[in-house]
């Protein structure tokens, strides 16, 4: 496949959903890891008297009903969303794979077990589940994370599984076979490597989600607790000034859209960057 | 005047290396009811051929040359004349019929498709000449109903509702595509039999294309040797391959184990042509066979041979063709 | 006369089909009817027939990648299917497979090192990087390929190039049996000859014993010293690859060699047209009977059983050969 990394984006630049979800996405990670070093104004500095300004050079995208500056509020925001996506992908990825390669490898009633299980899992919506989870461990940013991970998890294992199932029947892994490789080597050596883009893309899909879900619960007050701003709160607190400020509104509203758009573009270009079947070289 | 007249066909595909040429100053002619072989190792463009005599080339390749069906040109028309010809005056066979077929749709009105696009007939009459055709093919509808789906059926069955399909409108010309690699040998059989049973009654033109040797021999009564693009030898079957002539195709006679080969005591090694086809964008300038051939001379790196006319119906495009002796010496 | 390398004792296999209905027992298709064949050291074996008569069902039991439902195999005297799992892994390196998709074969991620270094996991003695390396560049130079060419991937040859690397996977831990299942087939005539050529060149230096398994007729002629002809998941006839050849009894091995066109445009073929049967097939009958030209009332009611016929242990399963 691709031996460098320089390589991919050779392929990536030429096409164009790539090129524009990887540059919003790019802004978005860049705008999250900034937080770190450096806001507008701090967060939590209430300034009553400054309360609901209009853009201006001061405060470049104005002030909400407490006079924090939206814009450090957004980069803030942007920060929580991706620590929260990032770690739940990272327990749908951890369980979940395993789970669909062990589905995949051992086939018979293991298989059977573990996708009756997922079936289950996603008989839930997910949302109101993990709306259930937080309401049962109470609100939270890490809470909200591990009800998010958790349903993630079927949707990597069935990925993992599907994908892995039409790798068991190449013949390279009767070759492993007859070279004594039992089935756990194969996952790991063999199906692993190979199904790792699907896997890619399918986590810059779940990354989106995982984002949507998260401004939902942070929303509906089961996320991120003040004084951190997240940008479902914002939307939610916006809620109450809707008709005479609507920016409060839309500020937050836009940030979520053009990231999840974003994201779902660089994941589409990404499917067709690294599916072989779409690739020239033999 | 010849049915088809193909004059230095000139095609060239969009590669990863940028447009390379995959067919170079391919010219050949068939009269109505000849049987035109094409034999060649994969990459040799035979498929690219009978894919430019149906128009069906993919859209970001470049065609020059003419390919004159009863004189008129058929490579600059558009979408809707080429459909009139295609499936009508045309019609081809392709070598596997489980892709070639839909999955979903039942034999009867797949056969039934081109009849439609191409007739004027109702559905009555549409309905009779397909189970006539089915007949023809040795699908009786007795025994296999219209409304099976191709899943059912076996590999030759398939192949056979193909050829069912390429034949409906009863064309001038049919195409063959390895009609038979996917087909164990009994069956290969079978559907070459019924190809040229259907030609010879029909007086239908013949192009099989194929790797196999012996397929071409017992098919065609012309034959053309590609290689990388070229026609390298073309004449009929029985002199190309009784008295080969160019180096590739010597080579690739005696690469192929032959049936009776186990009479021979000892076990000897079969003559194989050494190195590989070249890729597309690293052909030579001379000729393409030169750098595998064991008597390309300086001349034959530097310049593409022309052809050389042995007889009316014997051509070869090498500068040093066998000759008697050599083959003598071969044959030591 | 010397103990076989592989002895392959009455194998049967069976595979379970989808359910037609939910509360149905699954069909059984039976792939393998029985199959008794012994392979002799430094001998080729071949295995002819149509497709889905059993032949690649018999590759996989006898590289002891799926076990048979009934009947055992003995390699070197051992039976595959009765041993800790953990002597099978090891006894593995004596063979190894050849496969027939040349693209396929070879993980697609791996580099040439990783691929042809695979089976060596199979030895007792753990081998170090630097070692492996050396062994690899070996193998491949042994297959007429650049000792080299170790950190390239597959796609970066071509198909004879690749059916070597995956001749050198399977040379890699000196086996003494490799099955080849159609290990030619995908390849184009001239690179055909190359790695037939390269196969029998093996075999003489290293006293190679090859299963090769084809559905082409002429290139098992060639290859091979004994023949097997499968029909329908048994043995029809089987016997010296020249008698076979030369003297087919079966009516089915008769119609196969028949069915070879002929590369000398001026012996047309004579159209033999398709029978209608005589007879009509049962459970008992001769698997045949449907397609024999010269089937008779015997062969309604039993199965024939192979038979000593001819010579150097010539066997057919046939009530009417002659």
């Amino acid at each position: 496949m691709f031996k460098t990394l320089a390589e991919l984006l050779g392929h990536g630049l030429k096409n164009w959903s790539f090129v524009i979800g990887g540059a919003i996405s790019l802004l978005f990670f860049l705008v999250a890891f900034l937080s770190y070093f450096w806001t507008p104004y701090p967060v939590e500095d209430i300034n009553i008297s400054e309360r609901l300004l209009k853009p201006s050079t001061q405060y470049l995208l104005g002030t909400d009903h407490f006079g924090r500056d939206i814009l450090s509020m957004l980069i803030q925001g942007a920060r929580n969303s991706v620590i929260v996506a990032f770690v739940a992908i990272g327990i749908g990825i951890g369980c979940g794979v395993p789970l669909g390669l062990t589905a995949a490898a051992r086939k018979g009633w293991i298989d059977e077990f573990i996708m009756r299980f997922n079936d289950l899992t996603f008989a839930f919506p997910a949302l109101i589940s993990a709306i259930m989870i937080t309401a049962i461990l109470g609100p939270g940013s890490v809470n909200s994370i591990i009800a998010i991970g958790i349903f993630n998890i079927p949707v990597f294992a069935r990925v993992a599984r599907g994908a892995a199932l039409s790798i068991w029947k190449r013949e390279f892994i009767l070759a492993a076979r007859s070279a004594g490789k039992g089935p756990f080597k194969i996952s790991i050596e063999h199906i692993l490597p190979n199904i790792s883009s699907m896997l890619i893309v399918q986590a810059t899909i779940q990354f989106a989600l995982g984002i949507l879900a998260e401004a939902g619960l942070s929303y509906l007050g089961l996320g991120t607790q003040p004084p951190m701003p997240s940008w479902g709160k914002m939307l939610n607190e916006a809620q109450t000034f809707m008709h005479f400020a609507p920016q409060l509104a839309i500020y937050p509203g836009a940030a979520i859209a053009l990231t999840v758009l974003g994201l779902n573009l660089f994941g589409d270009g990404l499917r067709d960057v690294l599916d072989p079947k779409l690739r020239r070289s033999r | 005047m010849a049915l088809l007249q193909v004059q230095d066909l000139l095609i060239t595909l969009k590669t990863a290396h940028g447009p390379q040429e995959v067919i170079s100053h391919v010219s050949f002619s068939m009269d109505a009811g000849e049987k035109l072989g094409i034999v060649g190792e994969s990459g040799c463009g035979k498929s690219i051929t009978a894919l430019a005599l149906m128009s069906l080339l993919p859209p970001d390749s470049r065609i020059s040359g003419k390919i004159l069906l009863e004189g008129r040109n058929i490579t600059n028309l558009n979408s809707r004349e080429i459909c009139s010809i295609r499936g009508n005056r045309i019609g081809m066979i392709f070598q596997e019929p489980m892709t070639a077929l839909n999955p979903v749709k039942q034999i009867g009105a797949q056969v039934s498709e081109s009849i439609y696009l191409h007739t004027k007939l109702n559905r009555k009459q549409t309905l009779e000449q397909v189970i006539e055709l089915m007949d023809k093919v040795g699908l009786p509808m007795e025994r296999f109903p219209l409304n099976l789906y191709p899943h059912q059926l076996s590999g030759g069955q398939r192949q056979r509702v193909m050829i069912a399909m390429a034949i409906a409108c009863s064309p001038d010309i049919l195409i063959a595509d390895e009609p038979t690699t996917a087909l164990d040998v009994t069956v290969q059989e079978q559907i070459l039999d019924l190809i040229q049973d259907l030609a010879d009654s029909s007086g239908m033109a013949l192009v099989m294309i194929s790797h196999d040797l012996g397929v071409i021999a017992q098919t065609a009564e012309n034959v053309m040797v590609m290689y990388t693009g070229n026609v390298v030898e073309m004449g009929s079957t029985i002199d190309v391959f009784q008295n080969m002539l160019h180096p590739y195709t010597h080579g690739l006679f005696s690469a192929i184990p032959h049936v009776g080969s186990s009479a021979k005591q000892s076990k000897k090694r079969l003559s194989s042509i050494p190195g590989q086809v070249p890729e597309l964008h690293l052909r030579p300038n001379g000729c393409n066979f030169a750098n595998r051939c064991q008597r390309a001379s300086s001349i034959c790196n530097e310049k593409e041979p022309s052809e050389t006319r042995i007889s009316e119906h014997h051509q070869v495009w090498c500068y040093h063709p066998l000759n008697r002796q050599d083959k003598r010496k071969i044959k030591k | 006369m010397k103990q076989p390398l592989v002895k392959i004792e009455d194998v049967y296999k069976d595979y379970q089909l989808p359910k037609k209905y939910l509360f149905q027992k699954a069909p059984v298709f039976r792939a393998l009817h029985g199959i008794n064949l012994e392979l002799h050291q430094g001998t080729s074996f071949g295995i002819v027939g149509e497709s889905g008569c059993g032949k690649s069902t018999l590759a996989r039991i006898v590289m002891a990648l799926d076990e048979p439902t009934l009947g055992k195999v003995l390699f070197d005297g051992r039976d595959l299917f009765n041993m800790p799992a953990r002597d099978l892994r090891h006894l593995r390196r004596n063979f190894q497979m050849v496969f027939q998709d040349p693209y396929g074969s070879l993980n697609p991620r791996k580099s040439i090192l990783g691929i042809v270094a695979e089976p060596l996991d199979t030895l007792k003695e753990k081998l170090s990087f630097a070692e492996k390396k050396k062994r690899v560049g070996q193998i491949l130079a042994e297959v007429g390929l650049n000792a080299g060419d170790t950190d390239k991937f597959p796609h970066e040859f071509s198909g004879g190039q690749r059916q070597r690397i995956a001749i050198a996977r399977a040379l890699i831990t000196r086996p003494s049996l490799i099955v080849a299942d159609e290990s030619v087939s995908a390849l184009d005539v001239s690179v055909q000859a190359q790695v037939l050529n390269l196969m029998m060149d093996l075999q003489e230096k290293y006293n190679l014993t090859y299963m090769f398994i084809s559905h082409d007729l002429s290139v098992v002629e060639y290859i091979t010293d004994q023949v097997a002809v499968i029909y329908m998941g048994k043995v029809v006839e089987q016997g010296t690859t020249k008698n076979l050849f030369q003297n087919p009894l079966h009516p089915y091995t008769q119609t196969l060699l028949r069915a070879v066109p002929d590369v000398n445009p001026l012996n047309k073929k004579q159209k033999n047209k398709a029978i209608a049967p005589l007879f009509k097939k049962t459970e008992k009958s001769c698997p045949f009977l449907d397609r024999c030209t010269r089937a008779a009332k015997t062969c309604v009611k039993g199965t024939p059983k192979l038979k000593l016929l001819g010579e150097e242990g010539h066997l057919v399963a046939c009530f009417n050969a002659d």
